[in-house]
């Protein structure tokens, strides 16, 4: 047996630093209206104008080389604690964040300098936004089986397809989507895959509103029909898609926000509690939350502190998201059993609109970037049972 | 002490444990009996005082070292008192300034009812000590007390006391001491250092040692579990081949690993000194919940043979079972956390949950 391991990780005065910088900048965007706190805020808080704000600030692309970004502290463990605040404040930092967390690090990993150069300065300033382009109405935790095909033209590639799942497509600039290059192979299902830089403007591409049971709109449907993308934007190697999009998953699932999507919901309800003093208040429950809080943020700054070292902790980064996801769904739990509240997504009270929001939105939190069954079955098969 | 020499003390360690503690051992040890053996040669090792200061006798060592210490003599369940003599009898002799005594010891909280009285240029101590961890094989009972509202540390021998055998769930030795007038010489009573918080830290201490143990239980369950999956077959292929299987294994796994890193940061902030008690009350209640989880998983993978005497498991379970309710449970610890985080502004409990 291969056993897990995170080292715990202590906090430097440097990050406490940025931090409190964070802090003060989020502060001072609330007191100017800004933005409301919501919970779930990287998926469904999409606001150009505060991704170009923190880009401005130097922290968007802290893990870009300094030639890329403005200058400011760098590394994941900057990131996360950046991120963190910002989403623990649940503000709206969805437009740049698929760019920032994957599309990135993607380019910057595998990208020719030329691509690196035309976009990494964009996502850094929060004025360059991307989507994903992996799952497809066929191929969801099964994504070696991707359909969408690109065939070999003059210059370039033809793009024919569907994809699913791409939150924000609608508003984005580009995606990196996931094609198959080569005929699929029964002795080798992950050969074959290529990734592809692709400019959503181009002719061919029409992207429909994939609509939640609440009728909200955050994610899409993305068909391609003939969709030229130049030679100039394969990204990394013909073939060696599966590869790169394994690096990428592992980024996905390893950060804060497979842990905080609910805390402002938490973070209300306490200031509710202290605010009404209730009787009903259970100190256990409570208690019980923050425990698992504090022991996941721990782990969290270690896969964090891994990434910094060069190393790709997918597995442990696959138990943070496992248990980080179940806990944002027994904070919900716990709040919403306390709180004695009925849910309205209409209420103006900040506790009773928030609780709605979080109940409406939280079994995709187990679903999405890798559903907790998948999960388990990449550690079972670390553990050496699979 | 640097990570190399760490991994190699904890290597001796482990062959000592392998030596001395095997399974077979531990299950052949009566309920109420120690390890005297492995005692002896942990402490030929040097591990028994291992956090507590060279000039008083310990061997320097830092406190991460000393949990990872502790996590391996809780995977091998060792029947010895490692956490009550480094991590509590150990740290209130150091900050007494007195000279440790050799062999096992553990320690007590005295109960409110407890009355340390002087007799003369001595003491008399009256009262019950229950449930105090190995006390019959212990050479002292390092027990605080207060005295005119002042903490005061006394030196108990288990020999003067009328000791009332109990045990956990496991068999470790729980005894509950009777004292009636028991005489303590001068030398054997001191005042501990005011402000010194001394009662609050050693519910730190006991509860992070118990929750270091529980860790090490928790690795071998998992361990075990894995193993287990891989050898037994029905249905004409391994356990390991099943989906539940392999779901349980992972989550297991999961939480062995959330409870690892609980315990590496609740000792580096009782090293540090950074809000101890957060740490050490996510920690506790972190192992409550871990050990619940995987005692009863591990119960499920391994079937009806790991139920019974003749299989390793029990070694294991009872003890995750047994120090789940020691030091404080999940209920306990957590309900703290609780309280005190309704009373710190939500922008305060933030911060402090990333451990600065």
């Amino acid at each position: 047996m291969t056993a897990l391991s995170l080292d715990a990780v202590s906090s430097t005065a440097e990050l406490g630093r940025l931090r409190g910088q964070v802090r003060d900048f989020i502060a001072a965007e609330r007191n100017s209206g800004h933005f409301t706190p919501a919970v779930n805020s990287w998926q469904t808080g999409w606001d150009p104008e505060f991704s170009r704000r923190l880009g401005a600030r130097g922290w968007l692309g802290m893990t870009f080389p300094e030639r890329y970004r403005r200058s400011a502290p760098d590394g994941a463990l900057a990131r996360f604690a950046v991120t963190e605040e910002l989403l623990a404040a649940g503000a709206p930092v969805a437009a740049h964040w698929v760019a920032d967390r994957q599309s990135g690090p993607a380019i910057l990993r595998f990208g020719t300098d030329e691509q690196k150069a035309a976009f990494l300065p964009g996502i850094a300033r929060g004025d360059l936004f991307f989507a994903i382009g992996m799952s497809e109405p066929d191929s969801g935790s099964d994504l070696a089986s991707v359909r969408t095909r690109a065939l070999p033209v003059a210059g370039g590639w033809r793009l024919n397809g569907t994809k699913v799942w791409s939150s924000g497509a609608h508003l984005a600039h580009w995606m990196i989507v996931l094609a198959r290059t080569s005929p699929l192979r029964r002795d080798d299902r992950h050969a074959g895959l290529t990734q592809f830089l692709v400019d959503l403007t181009t002719p061919g591409i029409e992207v429909r509103p994939i609509r939640l049971l609440n009728g909200e709109h955050h994610f899409n449907e993305v068909v391609f029909t003939d969709a030229f993308v130049p030679d100039t934007r394969v990204l990394g190697e013909v073939g060696d898609g599966w590869h790169q999009v394994t690096g990428e998953l592992a980024l996905e699932r390893s950060g804060p926000e497979r842990i905080l999507s609910s805390y402002p919901l938490l973070a209300a309800f306490l200031l509710h509690a202290q605010r009404t003093s209730s009787s009903t208040v259970d100190f256990y429950a409570i208690g019980t939350l923050l425990a698992r809080l504090w022991t996941l943020l721990a782990m969290s700054s270690s896969v964090a502190a891994q990434l910094d070292a060069g190393r790709s902790p997918d597995v442990e980064a696959a138990v943070v998201k496992d248990l980080g996801t179940r806990f944002e769904g027994l904070v919900i739990d716990t709040v919403r059993q306390l709180a004695h509240i009925e849910p309205d997504p209409t209420n103006t009270e900040t506790l009773i609109n928030m609780l709605a929001e979080a109940v409406i939105h939280l079994p995709s939190f187990t679903l999405r970037g890798g559903t907790n069954e998948i999960l388990r079955g990449i550690i079972a098969k670390h553990m050496g049972v699979r | 002490m640097n990570t190399d020499a760490t991994r190699d003390l904890l290597d001796v360690v482990h062959a000592a444990c392998d030596d001395l503690s095997s399974p077979e051992a531990v299950a052949r040890t009566p309920a109420g009996d120690w390890n005297a053996e492995l005692w002896k040669t942990l402490q030929d090792i040097g591990i028994t005082l291992l956090p507590v200061a060279e000039n008083f006798g310990g061997a320097g060592g830092d406190l991460p070292t000393a949990a990872a210490v502790l996590r391996a003599i809780g995977s091998h369940a060792a029947a010895v008192p490692a956490a009550e003599t480094a991590l509590l009898a150990g740290w209130l002799l150091s900050i007494c300034g007195t000279d440790i005594p050799s062999g096992p010891l553990t320690a007590a909280l005295a109960p409110p009812d407890m009355v340390l009285s002087r007799t003369g240029r001595g003491w008399e101590l009256d009262g019950v000590l229950r449930r105090v961890p190995w006390a019959r094989h212990c050479s002292v009972v390092a027990v605080v007390v207060q005295h005119e509202m002042v903490d005061h540390l006394v030196l108990v021998d288990p020999a003067a006391t009328v000791v009332e055998t109990g045990v956990n769930l496991a068999g470790e030795p729980r005894d509950t001491l009777h004292l009636t007038s028991v005489p303590i010489s001068p030398d054997r009573a001191r005042r501990l250092p005011e402000h010194g918080e001394v009662e609050a830290g050693f519910r730190r201490r006991a509860a992070l040692g118990r929750a270091l143990l529980m860790s090490g239980a928790a690795d071998r369950a998992v361990d075990l579990s894995t193993r287990y999956a891989g050898q037994r077959e029905q249905f004409g292929r391994p356990l390991a081949k099943f989906q539940a299987i392999q779901q349980h294994i992972a989550h297991m796994a999961g939480e062995a690993l959330a409870l690892h890193v609980a315990t590496d940061a609740a000792t580096v902030a009782l090293a540090e000194g950074s809000n101890p008690g957060m740490a050490i009350a996510a920690a506790k209640t972190t192992a409550g919940h871990a050990a619940s989880t995987i005692a009863a998983l591990a119960h499920q993978v391994h079937g009806a043979i790991g139920f019974t005497s003749e299989h390793d498991l029990h070694l294991t379970t009872t003890r995750l079972w047994a120090w789940r309710d020691e030091d404080g449970n999940e209920h306990e610890w957590a309900s703290q956390l609780g309280e005190q985080a309704l009373r710190t502004p939500p922008d305060q409990l933030w911060a402090q949950l990333l451990r600065p």
